[in-house]
């Protein structure tokens, strides 16, 4: 006996295309795709969907949680609210806490608080190098088995092209999935806007972009020399496209990621110092930005993330150059990724190529899929609904998004996590 | 009257009548400054704070005699030493100092936008003397009277600013209120010393002393600002000197009557040749510093007009 029929739904398919039909779910799992009239399964539980989009949930690669250290800006509870209420189904989170997530028992902890707190799944990523420090390497097997999905030191760079070389040959050894930073840390320093006439103008110290290039660059050249598994979190310059390009079809294991502000906003956003807008790294001309959503229509860039980064009000009050990076996103990255979709910058089955099924295969799980067999881990939601943001209505306990008074389109109706509704709109 | 802002937080958003209305206004000060008795009374009963965030002698002196002409309270604020170092935040300063109910507060800030920010928190007139790289509005209006008085006009001048414009507020106010005047501008020095985009900002480029200062009207001189640079911009301040620093041979590119200006406090030997720097035919470096008062006088006069014009509609 089936247990959710999902009926009169349009199937977004991320291998395929939206259809209407219906979607049986069976003991957390997906059980039933049906897209022409044949008759449908009993159910005990019967949704209909009004027409609305049935999409897998996503899967978001780059969540910044505050715990352990800093559960004021945000904690297990209060993100997995946020996620569930933003249609994300699996939360990546990140190791750069405070202290670092960088050994198997901070580990521990961290994958405790978040069954006991979370209502969506959460994976979470250790450190590459102990306290994030670019000097030795973390116990990269101990980690494997507790549960690490994958290791990266966030936004920082590994410097030493030693230590480098031999956490990425060390990973390989084990399958482990590593996720870099691309970004020339010399020419970054300091950096709080990207160069040109607008940073000029403000007085704002910058960085071109170039400086992500060869980044990824230097990056390319240790997959090539380790045949590493590799990650880039953030693509967000044109100009580090070409290279990307060429590593792939030279068949190097590289994906790559890109941050949905990156995708829907640019550096004159930031206006009169607007430090919601202060991200890492900065946001680009408006250039950029085109040619970023087009590489993830064409494939090129394979995940978009929320890069959720939580920062409470006395950390953002500050002139811009002081004040802190990051922005949360957990629940206003579906509304803005359908401003690509609405912009016809990006259809929706690449869109959720990008959100779900690219960056689950990446890590090696079997959501993201709308077939018989994958977890019912689902997203119903309106692409069309018209709504004003207000900050004040988010789940997190810090409140930094760019989009605060933002007219958007596109509305979660209701989460599910195994078959579980984990959140459903008022 | 036309000059209808709240602050004086940059060139940026003034249009060019109510800057010509502000070098007006200052000429009247220039003449009262000038008289025996240096007093009016126009900010009677109001207080000023100036409130510097970065070392500054002159500015705040300039702010200081401006207020204290036109009757003002005034007080002085060192704020590397009080609160910042307790870590307390601008905002929370802010609120303090708003508290006390100051009417005009003059604030410099080591970070670009800082003023801007520290404006939004308070109910009074704020000025910005000097916030990072961005601005410094009064330091431009200020070379603006210099120039006027000099060449008897602020349009279809040749100007060239020289030096370290990356690390220079003064060039970019200074950029900004001359192109708004409508004036030829070129910016000279190396091109470690230039922001990133500035061939957008409607100006010339070189990288020669000799061919930019063909035949200007005015010669900008800049600081190197050696306090906001982190290393390697120039090889060093010998080959600088040689390759920037204003001396007779370079300047006699310049028209033969064209006059040399620097927002102080000089490097001399680096940026300018120290003779040159007090040749009284050619500087007008003492006049700018005269010139800094009364247009400071006149905004502040400006700004207390517009507040108690608020205030009385409240």
């Amino acid at each position: 006996m089936t247990d959710i029929l999902f009926e009169h739904a349009k199937l977004l398919d991320p291998e395929g295309s939206v259809t209407t039909g219906a979607l049986g779910v069976t003991d957390g799992r997906i059980s039933a795709v049906i897209t022409d009239d044949s008759p449908r399964p009993e159910a005990t539980e019967v949704i209909d969907c009004n027409r609305k989009h049935l999409a897998p949930g996503i899967v978001d690669i780059g969540v910044k949680v505050c715990e352990p250290g800093e559960r004021h800006k945000e904690s297990f509870g209060s993100a997995g609210l946020a996620a569930a209420a933003g249609g994300v189904t699996t939360m990546v989170t990140r190791p750069d806490t405070d202290p670092a997530i960088d050994n198997p028992e901070t580990l521990e902890f961290v994958i405790r608080r978040a069954r006991e707190a979370a209502p969506v799944n959460v994976l979470p990523m250790a450190a590459l190098t102990k306290g994030r420090q670019g000097r030795e390497m973390t116990e990269i097997g101990f980690l494997l088995d507790a549960g690490a999905v994958a290791f990266t030191d966030c936004d920082r760079v590994v410097t030493d092209s030693k230590v480098f070389a031999r956490a990425l040959s060390y990973a390989r050894s084990l399958g482990a999935l590593v996720l870099g930073h691309p970004q020339d840390p010399g020419l970054s320093a300091g950096a709080a806007a990207t160069s040109g006439k607008f940073a000029s103008l403000r007085g704002l110290p910058a960085v071109s972009p170039m400086a992500e290039r060869m980044g990824l660059d230097r990056d390319i050249a240790m997959v090539e020399m380790t045949g590493a598994r590799y990650h880039a979190d953030q693509i967000t310059a044109a100009r580090a496209l070409p290279p990307l390009e060429r590593a792939k079809a030279n068949g190097f294991d590289i994906t790559a990621g890109t941050s949905i502000h990156h995708l829907t906003l640019n550096a004159l956003d930031v206006a009169d110092y607007r430090t919601f807008f202060k991200i890492k790294p900065p946001l680009r001309d408006e250039e950029d930005r085109i040619a970023i959503a087009e590489a993830v229509q064409s494939g090129l860039i394979d995940i978009i993330s929320s890069m959720h980064t939580p920062q409470d009000e006395e950390s953002k009050r500050l002139p811009f150059e002081a004040a802190a990076s990051g922005a949360v996103a957990l629940e206003t990255l579906l509304p803005a990724a359908m401003r690509l979709f609405h912009a016809n910058l990006i259809d929706l089955p690449t869109l959720w190529r990008a959100m779900s099924l690219n960056p689950a295969k990446r890590l090696g799980l079997d959501c993201g899929r709308m077939c018989v067999g994958a977890p019912a881990d689902l997203v119903l939601f309106d692409p069309h609904t018209p709504f004003v943001m207000d900050r004040a209505t988010l789940h997190s306990k810090s409140r930094n998004t760019p989009f605060d008074g933002a007219r958007m389109q596109g509305k979660v109706l209701q989460t599910f996590v195994a078959g579980r509704s984990v959140y459903k709109k008022d | 009257m036309t000059f209808t802002h709240r602050h004086l937080l940059g060139i940026e958003h003034l249009r060019p009548e109510e800057i010509v209305t502000l070098l007006d206004l200052a000429e009247e000060y220039v003449a009262l400054n000038r008289a025996p008795d240096k007093h009016k009374d126009a900010l009677a009963g109001l207080t000023q704070i100036n409130m510097f965030f970065e070392n500054s002698t002159r500015t705040q002196a300039s702010f200081e005699l401006a207020g204290k002409r036109l009757g003002a309270d005034v007080m002085n604020m060192a704020m590397q030493a009080s609160s910042i170092s307790k870590g307390e935040t601008l905002i929370d300063t802010a609120m303090t100092l708003n508290a006390m109910h100051p009417d005009l507060l003059v604030v410099r800030h080591p970070h670009s936008g800082a003023v801007d920010l520290l404006a939004q928190k308070v109910n009074c007139a704020v000025l910005n003397a000097g916030d990072g790289r961005h601005e410094h509005p009064t330091q431009a209006l200020l070379d603006a009277l210099t120039i006027r008085r000099a060449k008897g006009r602020l349009h279809r001048l040749s100007i060239a600013i020289c030096g370290d414009i990356a690390h220079s507020r003064v060039a970019r106010s200074n950029i900004i209120l001359l192109g708004k005047m409508e004036n030829r501008i070129r910016l000279i020095g190396p091109p470690t010393l230039m922001p990133s985009g500035i061939s957008e900002f409607g100006v010339e480029i070189y990288d020669d002393m000799a061919e930019g200062l063909k035949d200007v009207d005015v010669v900008m001189m800049l600081r190197l600002q050696k306090e906001r640079m982190d290393g390697g911009f120039i090889p060093s301040e010998r080959e600088y000197y040689h390759r920037f620093g204003l001396d007779a041979d370079k300047l006699s590119h310049a028209k033969p009557d064209a006059i040399v200006m620097h927002p102080g406090p000089m490097n001399r030997g680096v940026e300018i040749d120290g003779t040159l720097a007090d040749d009284i035919n050619r500087s007008v470096i003492q006049e700018q510093v005269e010139m800094g008062v009364a247009v400071r006088m006149a905004a502040m006069d400006l700004l207390a007009r517009n507040l108690a014009a608020v205030r009385g509609a409240a």
